[in-house]
């Protein structure tokens, strides 16, 4: 009996790093890796072919598996896994990193690495991962040592799942996986520090409270903490959203923590948010931030953002609280709790009377920042608005469970403008980062983790184009996935920004030499579809949603359409951008704001 | 508002592990804040604690930003803000080298000697001074060694502590 065989003290055959690693995973509940393999992770592979608890879902890039991985995580609340090769492998994993730290989504990604006596020596497919993924992760592990790996991995899903969610990469040298290492028992945690103790705050919850009780104006401005702190969270929000009678407005993040269909919801808030969201986040008297933190697509000016109101910010992390926006209560804590200690404070105290709140918010909402006008002539362009708001409405005739997930761009802000949820976890956008290429993958990891759902992906020509490698990933797990492309042969939202700040000079914007995307569907073995006028949108999406199998439905619209309503960036949420036909420099356009993005 | 920029002395203590002084300056780098000064050293070697003593300025917004967004990183176990929490001592060492000789020589192990500084290494045309105190008495050192030989200067940057019986974080971790 070797050293490392004895070390293992397990009772049970002496295991290598790489079958370590898959018990510790399925301990954790691992269902499922999105991984591509390479010459460092070679060893895990052997381990996972020897086995069959776990699936391997094998993408096309490893940017697409940690997307996959951030939809998979977002759908299900678990932990999303991902396994990359060393160097190549986990550099192009980075910009997923990214996403899911800036979204907040928990994550292990497993990468190789050179053995640990070449690291430093720019062996092959050497990479500083942990230097380059630093800031790209909430924590990162390099394990050097046999004997910590199986508590390094799990303290690594602890990190991701605990507090504020977040991506965790453990770098896995060759040596570790091969050679022999000890199933460890697991330790008493060394992070209960890190943990929220206790609930939010008494005195705190009271202030809100009393503050709730004599607001004339109030607002609740809800976030995807909502989304990560569970689905128990959001019926929380929409108890307390009826027993206070209070309207309810969300980040792009948070959409479908509250139902979007509800008459006490305003619609999402910021730079392409409803007229009466935004209106009613500058007029409030109390603003009640929920899981949501100021990022400057919502807040639009900062000295000028819902200036007369109390402002409450509840939040896991603290420090979100105060970082750009001071408030006037601090709650912190995970969202559920502080749902649960203001409804037991609030108790049976009767919803106060807010007609006159109300009726100033109907008002704004009859503005109907979100109309246009359809063409119903059949032969007529079909507008994108339109495309996206049939969709929905058909889809919902499906009475399917039906998942979203988006590219970014004018097409995102559409889906978010005119796609309805009414339960949370169904929506998957690239916030945060703002990452082209997310849609695509992220519905692979959708349609994996719930595989009789429907999973739609509504994405932009220039978006998609990034990850379209992908339809390889979902012809082979035959993957029912609908990708509905808004194709204006434009980078729409560069477009858009051109045509306002930058005298319509439409630089690099245009696609150019765009692929047949019936014929790409067709050499991908999935089902291509197109729609060039509004007499075929109907037919188009009908037969999408029918198909069992992936669908690509290219959506010919309007090229020149913008996105409204807009608050430019350096603007107030009382400038916006109605339309094309408004005073630019009205709307709170400046040369300004040209330097912010 | 106010936007008066502070200076301020943090002290960290975090895990004495491989790349975690990489985590603080890339955490300082990264969001655009100052380090005007940093040191660190293991403290606690059962515990494998480092403290770092940071030096920075910002807007009271900021440096309520920094303690927070650096009680964010894993290893750290905790923050504190010396200047906010009351009355601390800090201080720096400096080897202060000189090359100069006859009167020069004379003035500069005189003046040396009214502040404290020791002469650690010592030959016929040079002295390497070993000084303690605050940066500005260390400041004012420089200055005054400038027309006489200064050659070279090697600073540690403040370490620092709070004054009176109270103590930052001595506690175990909890089991």
């Amino acid at each position: 009996m070797t050293a490392a065989e004895r070390d293992a003290g397990t009772g049970n055959e002496a295991l290598n790093g790489a079958e370590v690693l898959l018990r510790v995973l399925d301990e954790e509940g691992v269902e499922v890796i999105f991984g591509y393999p390479g010459g460092a992770v070679l060893p895990i592979y052997d381990a996972l072919f020897k086995q069959d608890r776990i699936r391997h879902v094998l993408v096309r890039h490893e940017q697409a598996a940690v997307h996959a991985a951030e939809a998979y995580a977002r759908s299900t609340g678990k932990v999303g896994v991902v396994l990359v090769t060393s160097g190549p492998g986990a550099t192009n994993a980075v910009t997923g990193l990214v996403d899911a730290l800036m979204d907040s989504i928990p994550l292990v990604c497993l990468s190789g690495q050179v053995p640990t006596k070449l690291i430093g020596n720019d062996a092959f497919q050497e990479a500083d991962t942990t230097g380059i993924t630093r800031p790209a992760t909430k924590h990162n592990y390099l394990v050097r040592e046999p004997g910590t790996l199986a508590q390094t991995v799990r303290e690594a899903f602890e990190v991701a799942r605990s507090g504020r969610p977040g991506p965790v990469l453990v770098d896995l040298p060759k040596d570790i996986t091969v050679g022999k290492a000890p199933l460890t028992k697991p330790a008493l945690s060394r992070l209960r520090r890190l943990s929220h103790q206790g609930g939010p705050d008494a005195e705190a919850i009271a202030r809100t409270v009393e503050a709730m009780k004599t607001a004339k104006r109030p607002l609740f401005y809800t976030g995807g903490g909502i989304i990560n702190s569970g689905p128990e969270a959001s019926e929380l929000l929409r108890r307390l959203a009826r027993k206070t009678g209070f309207p309810v407005t969300s980040t792009l993040m948070g959409l479908g923590a509250f139902p979007s269909p509800d008459p006490q919801f305003l619609g999402m808030l910021g730079m392409h948010g409803s007229v009466e969201a935004n209106m009613a986040t500058h007029g409030c008297d109390l603003l009640i931030a929920l899981g949501s933190r100021f990022d400057d697509r919502v807040t639009g000016r900062v000295d000028a953002f819902s200036p007369n109101s109390f402002k409450v910010h509840a939040d896991i992390d603290p420090s979100q609280i105060d970082k750009i926006v001071p408030v006037d209560v601090r709650i912190e804590g995970d969202v559920r709790d502080t749902l649960e200690a203001l409804l037991e404070a609030w108790g049976d105290t009767p919803a106060p009377d807010l007609s006159t709140w109300w009726n100033q918010i109907a008002s704004w909402r009859s503005v109907d920042g979100f109309g246009f006008t359809q063409d119903m002539t059949p032969s007529a362009i079909i507008r994108p608005q339109q495309a996206v708001r049939r969709l929905y409405e058909l889809a919902k005739e499906t009475g399917r469970d039906t998942f979203v997930s988006t590219e970014v761009g004018q097409h995102q802000m559409w889906a978010a403008q005119h796609f309805q949820f009414d339960k949370p976890n169904r929506w998957l956008t690239s916030g945060g980062l703002g990452t082209m290429g997310y849609g695509l993958p992220a519905a692979v990891g959708a349609q994996v983790a719930h595989p009789d759902a429907l999973v739609i992906d509504i994405a932009g020509e220039a978006s998609t184009l990034m990850n379209i490698q992908e339809l390889g990933t979902i012809a082979q797990y035959r993957l029912p996935v609908k990708i509905f492309i808004l194709n204006n042969h434009y980078m729409g939202m560069v477009r858009q920004w051109q045509e306002l700040l930058h005298g319509s000079r439409y630089s690099q914007s245009y696609s150019e030499a765009l692929p047949d995307f019936v014929k790409l569907a067709e050499a991908f073995h999935a089902t291509g579809m197109r729609a060039t006028h509004i007499g075929e949108l109907d037919d188009v999406i009908r037969r999408m949603l029918a198909h069992d199998g992936p669908v690509v439905a290219d959506i010919c619209v309007a090229e020149g359409e913008n996105c409204y309503p807009m608050i430019p960036s350096g603007a107030a949420h009382n400038q916006m951008l109605l339309g094309p036909d408004q005073d630019s420099e009205a709307a709170g356009l400046t040369e300004e704001g040209k330097m912010l993005v | 508002m106010t936007e008066t920029i502070q200076h301020s002395v943090i002290s960290v203590l975090i895990e004495d592990e491989s790349g975690a002084l990489a985590r603080v300056v890339g955490l300082f780098s990264g969001r655009g804040y100052n380090i005007e000064s940093l040191t660190v050293a293991l403290v606690d070697a059962e515990q494998k604690l480092s403290r770092i003593t940071v030096l920075t300025s910002g807007t009271p917004m900021v440096i309520r930003q920094i303690k927070a967004q650096l009680k964010r990183l894993i290893p750290v176990h905790d923050v504190c803000d010396l200047t906010e929490e009351g009355p601390y001592v800090g201080r720096e060492l400096a080897l202060v080298k000189i090359v100069s000789s006859g009167d020069r020589r004379t003035e500069a192990l005189r003046i040396a000697d009214s502040f404290r500084a020791r002469p650690v290494d010592t030959t016929a045309t040079s002295f390497v001074f070993e000084l303690t105190g605050s940066p500005e008495k260390i400041d004012a050192f420089i200055e005054l060694m400038r027309p006489l030989g200064l050659a070279e200067v090697s600073r540690t940057g403040i370490a620092a502590i709070g004054r009176g019986p109270s103590v930052f974080h001595l506690k175990k971790e909890p089991v």
